[in-house]
């Protein structure tokens, strides 16, 4: 009885210090006002005042001013756009290669999965700072497209949204193919053969049979690839450009650019609670995955 | 009125339906599927038998379309069927794995190859209907292929398999997980539908039994290669080597050499020096050539005391007796230590039985009831 109490306990306790107790500061600060003061932020707790007089000084302003201010919901918005077409453009780019890697001959799997894998071993911010080199005007694809004779003249990639699509889908696409290629390598060939010898023609075992019983890999990885991109801030600031708007961006700039920690704290606060629609989402996936497999 | 006999098989005029010709398959140095010429006719009820690996699922693929032959050519109709792909085949078969789609119901498993034909809502309603009756699974229509126990996962594979009403159904051991009952029932069920459509079955089977109810005839294979292919009867009766005869059904084997007596009647001289056994064959052996004489333990006749006439007779003792509840097989010892095998019904209550352990017995058979093989 203890045993288990101790067991469940402790990812509670995980759980409250390191998310509850973080997310309650937080919350407090975006309550608060901004002052130049450090913290920069007030009221702050004093035991001589007492408890009342703390919650009294606190209220909902930044929320308010959130929506008054239409730079924020335009952020919120286009971080929601960028990063719905990054994750379907991920998914483009992730799932024939996982199709590839499942379909390959069983002994080269594991090297395909070490080449997948193979760029964590670097830090994520020199891979940004790569695509930095590769896509700027005198960058290596400008000079390769050049020298090809395709183009005249550079194009204009980096500083724009395509150079910050290119970086979400290159850094997240790992995650898109793990889950995918797990499930398309545990689906057994003999289905296919059972649709095409009831008369489908490969394309529609594909649709048919293929792509439903994936169906669960490709949710779980396009949720893998859709929360992180929400919030991202270092590829959208570090390849994106002036009209790159995202909420990530914003947060950063309100927080040391501003010293509004409380306003900081706000936009911070709503961008948790937008994210917890698609996680609910995504661990009912999960769950109703593990059901299935029973 | 007499009924017509079906034997396309002797009729130099009738054209298979299919058609295999030197088919060899080999995977990688291995040889599954040896150099194997076969005709299947239309209508038939073929049985394949043969241990664990001697390659039939591997002859049902090709029929199928999933494998291609190493060597040599298959023809459905008269037509070589290399080009056409499974989907283009008439051509359905059941999977031994059962191979049923995880993520649709029952019901839209056995609709799957309908659908593909795109006939009307309605047709495709009735037909899964009939299927799902047919093989007992109107409950779990609405169930996942989890959520149902083994044997019924096989009636949805037989009844998935069935309900395209093909040309030709390949049934790679359709009904080796249901119960005897059910299993019976089922096989008079497939006679019935192949009566009633003309549907040509090839079936894959471990039961001999089934294959001797079901089949217009049965092949015997091993290795790749078909040892005997012949009627049911002719098979158990007539088994062409020593190999089909102890494959199907229990058979004693009795290695000897033959010596010529008169027409198709030999002596053999068998172990150290028994008396030799008198027997009648169709197959002809030289003077001092190796044979074995095959004989069915229901055809070997025990007795307490030397029957007077009996073409062949030897004494024994009880070895061993297995009681099968109808009927009792007895091995018998001989002085010499071989030991042979007599069946009798049990026509008694098992504590009147005659004989019990250690008994002297006598063991009698005609000339007639053995066959005399070569190998
Ligand atoms: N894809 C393959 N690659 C290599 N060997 C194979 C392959 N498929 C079948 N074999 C081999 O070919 C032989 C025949 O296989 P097959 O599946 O036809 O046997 P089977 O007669 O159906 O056996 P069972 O009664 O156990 O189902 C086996 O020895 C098997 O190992
Ligand atoms: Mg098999």
């Amino acid at each position: 009885m203890m045993r288990r109490f101790v067991l469940i306990a402790i990812p509670y306790l995980w759980l409250l210090a390191l998310f509850l107790v973080p997310f309650a500061i937080v919350f407090k600060i975006a309550l608060s006002d901004a002052a130049i003061a450090r913290p920069p932020y007030f009221p702050q707790f004093d035991w001589v005042e007492g408890i009342g007089a703390f919650l009294a000084e606190l209220d909902f302003e930044n929320f308010v001013w959130l929506t008054e201010d239409d730079l924020y919901w335009k952020a919120y918005l286009s971080s929601l756009r960028i990063a719905f077409i990054s994750t379907f453009l991920t998914l483009l780019v992730g799932y024939p290669m996982a199709y590839g890697m499942a379909r390959a001959p069983e002994e080269w799997r594991p090297t395909l999965m070490m080449l997948v894998i193979l760029p964590f071993w670097t830090s994520f911010l020199i891979r940004v700072y790569a695509w930095m080199g590769i896509l700027s005007n005198e960058g290596l694809l400008n000079q390769f497209l050049i020298w090809t004779g395709l183009i005249d003249s550079p194009l204009t990639i980096l500083n724009t949204n395509t150079a910050v699509y290119i970086g979400i889908v290159y850094t997240y696409f790992p995650f898109m193919i793990l889950p995918i290629y797990s499930a398309l390598e545990r689906l057994d060939g003999s289905l296919i053969e059972a649709a095409e010898d009831l008369g489908c023609s490969r394309l529609q075992a594909f649709w048919l049979v293929t792509i439903p019983l994936s169906r669960a890999g490709i949710i779980a990885g396009c949720f893998l690839v859709f929360i992180p991109t929400l919030g991202e801030f270092v590829i959208p600031s570090l390849l994106g450009g002036s009209d790159t708007l995202m909420i990530g961006k914003v947060l950063w700039e309100e927080f040391f650019s501003n010293r509004d920690w409380p306003v900081a704290s706000a936009v911070a606060v709503v961008l948790l609670l937008l994210l917890i629609v698609p996680i609910v989402l995504f661990q009912r996936n999960q769950q109703k995955q593990q059901e299935a497999e029973q | 009125m007499t009924i017509p006999v079906f034997e396309p098989w002797n009729d130099p005029e009738a054209k298979p339906l299919i058609q295999f010709q030197n088919v060899t398959k080999r995977f990688g140095e291995f040889t599954a599927i040896d150099d194997l010429t076969l005709g299947i006719y239309e209508r038939e009820f073929f049985a394949l038998l043969g241990p664990s690996g001697c390659g039939k699922t591997t002859m049902m693929r090709m029929l199928a379309g999933f494998e291609t032959p190493t060597d040599g050519k298959i023809y459905l109709s008269g037509q070589d069927i290399a080009p056409v792909p499974p989907n283009k085949r008439l051509v359905n078969m059941m999977f031994q794995s059962y191979a049923l789609f995880p993520h649709l119901s029952i019901w839209d498993n056995i609709a799957f190859g309908l659908k593909r034909e795109n006939k009307p809502k309605h047709d495709i309603e009735e037909r899964v209907q009939e299927m799902l009756r047919l093989t007992r699974l109107e409950k779990f229509a609405r169930r996942k292929p989890h959520q149902i126990s083994g044997g019924q996962r096989q009636r949805v594979a037989l009844a998935r398999s069935l309900a395209k009403a093909p040309k030709l159904l390949l049934l790679d051991e359709p009904l080796g997980a249901l119960d005897k009952k059910l299993r019976q029932d089922t096989q008079f069920e497939l006679m019935d539908i192949q009566e009633k459509t003309g549907t040509t079955f090839v079936i894959v089977t471990h039961d001999q039994e089934e294959a001797m109810t079901v089949a217009s005839r049965v092949a015997v294979m091993d290795n790749g290669k078909l040892v005997q292919v012949a009627t049911p009867d002719r098979i158990y009766e007539n088994p062409n080597s020593v190999y089909v005869a102890d494959f199907i059904g229990d058979v004693n084997i009795i290695e000897g050499t033959a010596k010529p007596t008169g027409p198709d009647q030999y002596d053999i001289t068998w172990k150290e020096g028994a008396e030799p056994l008198n027997v009648k064959s169709q197959n002809s052996f030289s003077d001092g050539q190796t044979c074995h004489l095959a004989i069915r333990p229901e055809k070997v006749t025990i007795s307490a005391d030397k029957p007077a006439d009996a073409d062949n007779a030897v004494q024994g003792r009880v070895l061993d007796i297995a009681y099968l509840g109808n009927i009792s097989t007895y091995h018998v010892e001989l002085p010499t230590g071989a030991v042979i095998k007599a069946q009798t019904a049990n026509t008694r209550r098992i504590a009147r039985r005659a004989f019990t352990w250690e008994d002297p017995v006598w063991l009698s058979w005609t000339a007639t009831a053995g066959v005399l093989l070569a190998e």
